[in-house]
């Protein structure tokens, strides 16, 4: 008697969807190493790596879009702070890399080179135990996820919404920016830390130390990927939508609201933390001016052009801006800004739902004809966990 | 809701599984469900309520009109925390008070609202309604990994069929008619299983067969629920009312049957007098 009803069992993709994964993962850690490593850098086939290395950056990039998109995109809470919490997770595995410099520095002291310069003769507290590799991951998830816990618990449990959440992280990220730049934060102050020299005891310039850094961080983007779908498409998800569409009568059905969103706003950080790891890593330098307000913007920027509540849009958002600026700040430096601000606009006026928004828009248009066959992302429906077996 | 349903959604169960504060079981002892003594709220030197106190029954169908700016809404505000009295006290049965709770527990202590303009959630499927406003456990952690039992699938598939949405179950809940939208927040309001139930101008829109409908659905809840319906449709309110009260600037005017009230001369005054 019952027809079958909607996404309650929605899966995290499907087999098309898992398919396109499945390509993406052997391109990154398959094509990529041989093409970088096997292959003779003769041969047109052979990946330079200049290459690998963009390529390593934009997907560091990618997640921290990932991160923007589930907190702009489903919850409907724009951040214009996540490049702190991003900056926040570089500096703190930043302070590992520093350590393990050791007594290769300018001054051949066990210590990091704006520490001497500065006449320190040990470490403040916060480089407390930054030798430990563990101990810095630890403190890259840790950071910004307990800046955001904090943050957020008070902003959403105060009702702060709209333009003057979005108003008051953007002050955030500028706070921290100046907070940095002083040599007294014990961060290097404006020139932040560079000059790494090995992690984990190998040297981070091999091209061989390079691959292991670039693989990882795709496994990073697929994982957050899997992750932040598995997300939007439970029960959670669809209470964060709901959050999004009509907080008021979300709570008058029962759910706390602020605890709804501290958490896919304390999970948001984390991810930019994880991103600003990989990121100082393989680009080997971090300062503070990622946390001057314009670089926050662009975040956000790259999930508009990509679509927002989308995830793959993300993705593709922050590879297209960031191919196209490391092109154009090349060939056309001076004009890059008045470009990123054009392009704002115009997708903002033309396509509200960015690049996914209008592909889905063609798709329909030119399948409309055959009725509703092959929708693409047709949910299946399901009897829980039965039919579905 | 019996104890199955708790189980299948991860394990804990009764009251205590919600998570929020709520101050014990529901005491309708004195056959009361809730009791407004008093209550006084102002907004910017406006008296929205003004020592306004009202009792509703266990079971009782009651209607409240009043003419706009006679204080209907902030009355709902206060019953379900959204705006908190200066004064005065609202008690839910003999001991939850509901000036100290949040909007979520109120909810999960069993008062369910109906809002003037249909509120649902436009992007969501009318069975998504229905899942997310159904009476379980709500936080954060179980609806990461909340899977819908089959027990609770047939609920809100019988609520579907109940308000005649079941051939809509898979449409956005935007793209429904307006009397469509009406029936499925009350099938939201139901799926929460309230004790009390609070309803702002729930046949707005509606055509005549659904106001008639709606009459009858609402007269068979009145009984095992507690009803207030805010109402301008006074053929509506003639059709399901037992008791009227009639509010004028925050205050009680006049309560009775709908006949007594309409010939209450201070009634009239308000009505047609300016």
């Amino acid at each position: 008697m019952s027809p079958a009803y909607t996404p309650l069992l929605q899966r995290l993709y499907t087999g098309r969807g898992w398919t396109v994964i499945a390509i993406c993962a052997l391109v990154l850690f398959v094509a990529v190493p041989c093409a970088n490593l096997l292959v003779p850098p003769s041969s047109p086939f052979h990946l330079s790596a200049y290459w690998v290395s963009l390529i390593g950056k934009i997907m560091c990039y990618a997640i921290v879009a990932l991160a923007m998109d589930l907190i702009w995109g489903y919850a409907g809470i724009l951040s214009l702070g996540h490049g702190l919490f991003f900056a926040l997770g570089g500096y703190s595995f930043g302070m590992y890399l520093m350590r393990q410099i050791g007594a290769d520095g300018q001054y051949r002291v066990n210590m990091p080179d704006f520490m001497v310069f500065l006449d320190w003769k040990e470490f403040p507290w916060q480089w407390w135990n930054t030798d430990s590799f563990l101990w810095a991951c630890f403190l890259v998830v840790a950071v910004p996820g307990l800046l955001a816990y904090v943050f957020g618990y008070f902003a959403f449990r105060s009702r702060v919404k709209g333009v003057y959440f979005s108003i008051i992280t953007q002050a955030l990220t500028y706070a921290a920016m100046l907070l940095f730049f002083r040599n007294d934060t014990g961060f290097g102050g404006n020139n932040g830390f560079t000059d790494f020299k090995r992690i984990l005891g190998y040297s981070i310039t091999t091209p061989e130390t390079r691959m292991v850094l670039f693989v990882v961080t795709g496994a990073a983007l697929i994982g957050a990927l899997l992750l932040a779908r598995g997300i939007v498409t439970s029960r959670y998800g669809r209470v964060l939508t709901a959050i999004r569409d009509a907080e008021t009568r979300v709570m008058f059905c029962g759910y706390n609201t602020v605890n709804y969103k501290v958490f896919i706003w304390t999970l948001s950080a984390v991810m930019c933390g994880v991103a600003g790891a990989l990121y100082v890593s393989q680009v080997g330098i971090i300062n503070p001016s990622e946390m001057s307000p314009a670089n926050s913007i662009e975040i956000a920027i790259w999930v508009a052009v990509g679509g927002r509540g989308t995830l793959t849009g993300a993705i593709l958002g922050a590879g297209l801006v960031n191919g196209a600026k490391s092109f154009f700040t090349v060939a056309a430096p001076e004009y890059w800004l008045f470009m990123l601000g054009l392009l704002f606009i115009l997708v903002t006026l033309f396509m509200p739902d960015g690049l996914v928004g209008l592909a889905k828009r063609l798709h329909a248009k030119f399948t409309r004809p055959r009725a509703g066959a092959a929708s693409t992302d047709a949910p299946t429906a399901a009897r829980p966990a039965q039919q579905d077996a | 809701m019996n104890a199955q349903d708790y189980a299948t959604e991860g394990g804990a169960s009764g009251q205590a599984s919600q998570g929020h504060v709520v101050t014990g079981e529901l005491d309708t002892s004195h056959r009361t469900v809730l009791y407004l003594d008093d209550i006084s709220v102002s907004f910017d030197g406006f008296k929205a309520l003004n020592k306004l106190t009202l009792n509703i029954d266990l079971g009782e169908l009651r209607c409240v009109i009043g003419p706009n700016g006679a204080g209907k809404t902030t009355m709902m505000d206060v019953i379900t925390g959204k705006t908190r009295p200066d004064s005065g006290s609202a008690f839910f049965g003999q001991t939850i008070d509901l000036t100290r709770l949040t909007e979520a527990q109120i909810a999960h202590a069993g008062i369910g609202r109906k809002f003037q303009k249909p509120t649902i959630f436009e992007h969501h499927t009318a069975f998504e309604n229905l899942e997310l406003a159904m009476k379980t456990d709500k936080r954060v952690r179980r609806a990461l990994t909340a899977r819908l039992s089959n027990e609770q699938y047939d609920r809100i598939s019988a609520m579907l069929t109940q308000v005649r949405l079941n051939q809509c179950a898979d449409r956005p809940a935007g793209s429904l008619s307006h009397g469509q939208k009406q029936w499925l927040e009350i099938a939201m309001l139901l799926m929460q299983e309230p004790k009390l139930l609070l309803l702002d101008e729930p046949v707005a829109g509606m055509t005549d067969e659904e106001t008639e409908r709606t009459a009858e659905l609402f007269l068979s809840l009145a009984g095992s629920h507690s009803l207030i319906v805010v109402e301008h449709d006074m053929a509506f309110i003639a059709a399901i009312s037992r008791k009227v009260t009639v509010l004028h600037e925050g205050s009680v005017l006049a309560e009775g049957a709908l006949t007594d009230v309409q010939n209450d001369p201070r009634v009239i005054e308000v009505y047609l007098g300016r």
